[in-house]
């Protein structure tokens, strides 16, 4: 017996003794009425949220089918995956905190993980439950008005895992009865929804090779799909898709192609089967066109070019893939042959204005690319933080490395620094204000490379960085985008470059957080702070907003909590 | 048997009883290094422990290991922390309690180092370290008259207990820190200030920047600031009184990257006084710092 089945055997019997004293399911537990009387109850409390009218409609506690995923919108009380919905906009539609009232915003509960590292975890909650992740591959089910657990899990990682940049998991999927969790070691797990048991885990690859997962796996029909993090190992990367009901493997797609793929010819040698190219975001899907869209990072090593020479696809390229299959539509590069480690893993954002169907990123080395989502055809790439790295563009109107762009041995000073311009955490559209906001880093590094054997599971950088002299310091700024045009509307200026993500909800607002530790409520059309919280801790995660006895709460993580807030 | 490397764990992979005792084994007790570098002079070896050196030493101790405004100059001979391979393997592995050195892999930043890595780096480290301790010309006694008399370094900062907390504690940065950085930060201290590590690791980032700010009674406030986010402002003062602001209540903020300090140049400072001082300050951590 695995050292994970017998923590699920504990959890079970926690669990189950729990479940039998109470002779009741999680709301009777905390003193509450049950469902259907919760449904009276809120019925009644939130009429005057226009948003919330469908709570009841959709079976509360019932199983989270494929079509729910894809009405996720009839559903504002929930969060039903990584990104919000499938566009992945982070936008809620509850409305009851808004711009009149977010000044009284307080903090309701806060849950521990009592873990150190970053803490990175967006929850969804379905139906009264919150399903989070935390630090070490911890999963856990909290009632959501409470903050109480209702179970709790954490893999056995093996002692030899080193994944590159912290412990972390940002997040599970839900579908049917299961929560599915990536883990560190390059697992693929579901866990019983209602205990937290496990009830398939298989293995995706040998970690050893430094491979593993960190993002939310992101639910599609009846697939669990995801990618692989690896970087900086000299991976070669891949994104999978599972079977819910079973575990078996449906689908891999190599980011790297194989001899006789096309794409093949843009890898020196056999660089490509060490050339990395991992997918550690969620992706995003349009259901209309039943297509994907997953960026991928790195080639490896991320700081030296010499060795790949080529394009190196599908380095840092959003991938238009069908789900079905796996077979790819398209694909959009955004930094050729890149030497500065700019993972394009920012999620891409579905947005359709009228006529215009696109597909947005801010990516993480400083252009924000308009992308035509039939077609991949780029519309525009402007850039919308410090830019060095490239000076000129193509003739398709991609940016190209300047030439004195490249990491020498002894550094070469670059913007944005190897942190991006922005990162994994999530931007937000606001159909509103149509108007994306994102996180971005004012920050230059010293790029050096130099020459590095590879070893199979062994850091493969070809070098580092290093923070650079400048008499200023690093910045950062939550900035607010026109995406049909890459125009700034406005900018609120932070002390330091920070990770946190951005939510935007129906109420006018836009939440976010900095690396001081504040979580803020801004005017989404203005940039005006309307409140601010003190969270002790840098904030490392990208919020996101539920409802529960009609009262609609905002949730973040910071340090090792998870703080929720509400109007009083 | 716990000081195997990644390698010989993969030879024995074929023995699943053995393996997995090893592995039980490891999980339960702590991993003791072995005392000797495996890899003591291996020229090979050090050039594989360079790669590693620049992917997660280098931030902070500089290409070459020569140290900077964030890391000791580790091409010293002696080192703060304990010179034996040993010492060293400890250091890296466990990092220093209480300062910005972290344990292996848990920087949030690069990657962890198996146990061969470390000892590659370590005789990385050996092949640029220099074979003298290093010799200054100054008089640290004399440096040291300076600090508490006539250069006025003890009012704003303290060595072993003693003076002024308006500016950064100067006991280990004389070995945290390469002469060329102390040199440039007595002659020009606005250049850089104090230089923080990274977001990850806040607790370090005070950068001493000069803050003045008027506040909703009219009485003006000059100092250093402690800790500071959009809202609010913790501040010294010149006096060493420890103050708290919400920035929207007062009349007037000010914040600039001039340094507090004065820029000690040849007239203040001959280049004999700055050499003591110097020598001063390598050795402050030690009992000739603390004046015995």
């Amino acid at each position: 017996m695995t050292r994970e089945r017998v923590n699920a055997r504990k959890n079970a019997f926690v669990v189950s003794a729990w479940a039998t004293r109470q002779r009741v399911g999680p709301f009777e537990a905390q003193g509450k009425q049950a469902p259907p009387l919760q449904c009276r109850r809120w019925m009644r409390r939130v009429l005057s949220l226009a948003a919330m009218s469908l709570l009841c409609g959709v079976g509360a506690q019932g199983q989270v089918t494929p079509q729910r995923l894809l009405d996720s919108a009839k559903e504002p009380q929930n969060w039903l995956m990584y990104s919000g919905d499938y566009a992945g906009r982070r936008y809620s539609t509850l409305d009851q905190i808004n711009i009149s009232n977010a000044h009284g915003l307080v903090p309701k509960w806060a849950y521990q993980t009592m873990a150190g590292g970053k803490f990175e975890t967006t929850p969804l909650v379905v139906d009264g439950v919150l399903y989070g992740t935390g630090q070490d591959d911890r999963a856990y089910a909290l009632d959501a008005r409470s903050g109480r657990p209702i179970w709790q899990y954490q893999r056995a990682l093996p002692a030899d895992i080193r994944p590159c940049c912290g412990r972390v998991n940002r997040g599970l999927a839900i579908l049917g009865d299961k929560v599915f969790l990536g883990t560190l070691d390059a697992h693929v797990i579901a866990l019983d929804a209602k205990t937290g048991n496990v009830i398939w885990d298989v293995t995706s690859v040998d970690y050893r090779g430094g491979y593993s997962f960190t993002l939310a796996p992101l639910a599609i029909k009846n697939l669990v799909i995801l990618g692989v993090s690896g970087g900086e190992y000299g991976i070669r990367g891949f994104i999978d898709a599972y079977d819910a009901a079973t575990g078996e493997r449906k689908w891999r797609f190599y980011t790297t192609p194989a001899p006789g793929e096309p794409g093949h010819e843009t890898w020196e040698g056999d660089s490509w089967k060490i050339g990395g190219a991992p997918a550690w975001i969620t992706g995003t899907y349009d259901p209309l066109t039943n297509t994907t869209f997953w960026p991928t990072g790195n080639p490896s090593p991320s700081n030296r070019g010499a060795g790949r020479a080529g394009d190196n696809l599908y380095s840092n390229t959003l991938l238009a893939l069908d789900p079905d299959t796996g077979t790819l539509k398209w694909h959009f590069q955004f930094t050729k042959h890149d030497e500065h480690d700019y993972d394009a893993t920012q999620v891409p954002v579905i947005i359709d204005q009228g006529e215009k169907h696109l597909i947005v990123q801010a990516d993480r080395n400083g252009f924000f690319y308009i992308i035509d989502r039939a077609t991949g055809k780029l519309i525009s790439s402007n850039p919308y933080a410090k830019v060095t790295w490239s000076t000129s563009k193509d003739a398709e109107g991609r940016p190209v490395t300047a030439e004195n762009g490249s990491p020498t041995l002894e550094g070469n000073r670059v913007c944005p620094g190897a942190a991006g311009a922005t990162n994994w955490m999530s931007p937000t559209y606001d159909p509103q204000t149509k108007l994306f906001y994102v996180t971005a880093r004012e920050q230059c590094d010293i790029f050096s490379t130099a020459p590095q054997t590879y070893e199979a599971g062994h850091a493969y950088y070809g070098s580092a960085y290093f923070p650079n002299d400048d008499a200023e310091p690093f910045w950062g700024a939550l900035r607010a985008i026109d995406p049909t045009t890459g125009e700034l509307k406005w900018q609120w200026k932070h002390p330091s470059p920070t990770w946190s993500g951005v939510l935007s909800t129906a109420g006018g607002l836009v939440f976010s957080g900095d690396a001081e530790g504040n979580f803020m409520a801004f005017e989404a059309a203005s940039g005006k702070v309307l409140w601010h919280f003190q969270c002790g801790a840098s904030v490392y995660s990208s919020p996101m907003s539920f409802a529960m006895d009609g009262k609609q709460y905002v949730a973040v993580a910071a340090g090792s909590a998870l703080f929720t807030f509400a109007l009083p | 048997m716990f000081s195997r490397t990644r390698s010989d764990l993969a030879g024995i992979r074929f023995l699943p009883v053995a393996a997995t005792c090893l592995v039980v084994s490891l999980l339960v007790l702590p991993v003791h290094a072995q005392d000797k570098n495996p890899f003591a002079g291996d020229a090979q070896a050090a050039k594989v422990g360079e790669s590693q050196f620049r992917a997660n030493c280098a931030f902070c101790h500089g290409l070459g290991a020569r140290g900077g405004g964030r890391g000791p100059d580790l091409t010293r001979a002696q080192k703060k922390h304990g010179n034996a391979d040993a010492d060293l393997f400890r250091t890296i592995n466990e990092g220093v309690p209480g300062t910005a050195m972290p344990p292996n892999g848990a920087t949030q930043q690069g990657v962890g180092m198996t146990e061969a890595e470390i000892w590659q780096v370590i005789t990385y480290i050996r092949s640029v370290q220099k074979k003298a301790p290093l010799q200054v010309p100054g008089n640290a006694a004399h440096g040291r008259e300076l600090f508490y008399g006539s250069a006025a370094c003890a009012n704003c900062h303290m060595v072993q207990g003693k003076g002024g907390r308006l500016g950064p504690d100067l006991t280990g940065t004389g070995s945290a820190r390469s002469i060329e950085y102390l040199i440039d930060s007595i002659r020009n201290p606005s250049r850089r200030l104090a230089q923080g590590i990274s977001e990850a690791m806040k607790e370090f980032s005070q950068e001493y920047e000069t803050v003045t700010v008027v506040d909703a009674g009219g009485q003006k406030f000059q100092g250093v600031v402690l800790n500071e986010d959009n809202f609010t402002l913790q501040m010294i003062d010149t006096r060493e009184q420890l103050h708290l602001f919400e920035k929207d209540k007062l009349r007037s903020f000010e914040k600039t990257r001039e340094s507090l300090m004065p820029a000690y140049d040849e007239r203040m400072l001959p280049e004999k006084n700055l050499q003591d001082l110097i020598a001063f300050l390598l050795v402050a951590d030690s009992a000739v710092g603390g004046g015995q």
